[in-house]
């Protein structure tokens, strides 16, 4: 496909989203849907930009992004090291691997009522609750990863008498780090969700808090403002996550 | 598994929970947030004779698979026709991309605001979250169908609809199968955390009321359970998977 083409379905692609809007715009004003549930686009950006110039809307937009990218960073390290140490390791491996398979599949958000009885309604527990239900990604693909390492590397590695670190860094890690990147990728759409869960259930500041007050209210602009700025945090964190993927496995196109 | 593995494998588990155990005993705790292995599992037969924890689970579990169905459902459609044309497929691709990344829960309150509490709201949210993987994985799946099968419809004269029913979808199946599996974890996961965030319904409602009446015993039974019920989800799925299609299921998609 050329350039020109493919810039041109991009344009045909963004004018449809402004027909969507347009539409949306037609809907409401015609007041075919209700407006306590669908605010019109124009109320719904006003209150976006009213409350990203004046109000609180960014402070709490902030809040939930601290939140979410603490709690990930945190799931990151322990989960890349403690899948290294496991992974590295075929004892560790075959004693911990059935538990770690059970575990995978429980929905972490079951997770907060546990959280809530011992940390209470608090900042540590939606963290904790972040970093612990964002860790399995991260911590099964470091795993699979290093037991995957092709086996004639490992004998290259013994004949240069490499020790255990210098296998770690030369093979292993280079071989689980795309299954970590893609890890982390899952990981930080867990994050997003926690963190709004979190918050709702918590009472924190954040985006996830706002948009149920606002729910609750009946205030839908203020509601689907909040929607429209989650959506964004979720498609930046992924865009910029991709490209830093993209950069950091150039080696393997090569 | 060898006897060996499952040996080694259980160890670590029991081993950790023999120790709670004796330090229940030996401590004597009473806590709201902790409990004796004992108890839990005490807890988890009472809850289970009772009936309780099957009502429970027939709330989660039915709401999880209509949204999965309506999800479900709908993403085949929309992959189907992205996959058929790759036109239409350029066309959405902003529109796709903006809705694509509005996480699952933020619709939470949109839902509680049109359809109020129940499983009607848990329902639209499930639908929503599983309607993607199936949608994008569904697209890929169709876009790589063999072209020399198209050419073959089109040479014997199938209709449009014969060619997705006889060629298309049996072509697709294994990879669609995989989206199907993936949507499935996620409607139980999403059941679960919608319950838990505000709807007061199901499992994820029941472990939130076992926490704030202090019973941890229970919580604990039925966090079990829903752990339980992910993993034989996910088993079950994945032996269908490996019966049905075996060696045609795609590769990096067994676990």
């Amino acid at each position: 496909l050329s350039r020109l083409k493919r810039l041109s379905w991009f344009g045909a692609s963004l004018l449809l989203c402004l027909v969507i809007g347009l539409a949306w715009k037609y809907v409401t004003d015609q007041g075919l849907v209700s407006r306590v549930f669908l605010p019109s686009p124009d109320r719904t950006f006003t209150a976006l930009f009213a409350g990203l110039s004046t109000g609180d809307l960014g402070a709490q937009m902030l809040a939930t992004v601290e939140r979410m990218l603490l709690g990930w960073a945190l799931a990151s390290l322990v989960g890349v090291a403690l899948g290294a140490a496991i992974g590295v390791s075929r004892f560790a491996r075959e004693l911990l691997g059935p538990s770690l398979e059970f575990l995978r599949p429980l929905p972490a958000s079951a997770l907060i009522p546990v959280a809530i009885a011992f940390f209470g309604l608090s900042q540590i527990m939606v963290l904790g609750v972040i970093a612990f239900g964002t860790l399995w990604p991260m911590l099964l693909a470091t795993v699979q990863g290093f037991a995957a390492v092709e086996p004639r590397l490992l004998e290259v590695g013994r004949m240069l008498r490499f020790n255990r670190l210098e296998v770690i860094a030369k093979f292993a890690l280079p071989n689980a780090l795309p299954d970590i990147l893609a890890g982390m990728r899952l990981g930080l759409t867990v994050a997003l969700i926690l963190s709004v869960v979190g918050e709702m259930l918590a009472g924190q500041q954040g985006l996830g808090l706002r948009i149920l007050l606002a729910a609750r209210a009946f205030r839908s602009p203020d509601l689907f403002a909040g929607v429209i700025l989650l959506g964004i945090i979720g498609f930046a964190s992924n865009l910029l996550l991709a490209l830093a993927e993209k950069r950091l496995l150039r080696w393997r196109q090569a | 598994m060898t006897g060996a593995q499952a040996v080694k494998g259980l160890a670590l588990p029991l081993l950790a929970v023999a120790a709670a155990e004796l330090a229940a005993r030996h401590y004597g705790i009473h806590s709201d947030s902790l409990a004796a292995p004992s108890a839990v599992a005490l807890a988890l037969y009472e809850a289970l004779r009772d009936g309780s924890l099957l009502g429970w689970s027939g709330e989660t579990i039915a709401s999880a698979l209509l949204g999965l169905a309506f999800g479900g459902l709908a993403g085949l459609v929309l992959g189907l026709a992205l996959g058929l044309s790759p036109r239409l497929a350029r066309l959405l691709e902003v529109p796709i991309e903006l809705l694509r990344p509005i996480p699952s829960v933020a619709l939470l309150p949109v839902a509680l605001l049109i359809f109020g509490f129940g499983f009607r709201m848990e329902i639209a949210i499930i639908a929503f979250a599983s309607f993607w993987p199936v949608a994008i994985i569904g697209q890929a799946a169709i876009a790589g169908v063999e072209p020399r099968l198209m050419e073959v419809s089109r040479m014997i004269g199938l209709g449009p609809l014969s060619r997705i029913a006889k060629i298309v979808l049996p072509a697709a199946l294994p990879r669609l199968f995989v989206a199907f599996r993936l949507a499935a974890g996620i409607s139980l996961i999403v059941a679960v955390t919608v319950e838990i965030a505000i709807n007061p319904l199901g499992l994820g409602y029941a472990l939130m009321q076992a926490q704030q009446t202090l019973r941890p015993e229970l919580m604990f039974a039925v966090l079990l359970w829903v752990g339980i019920i992910g993993f034989a989800l996910n088993w079950l799925l994945l032996a269908a998977q490996r019966r049905l299609f075996g060696r045609a299921a795609p590769a990096g998609a067994t676990r």
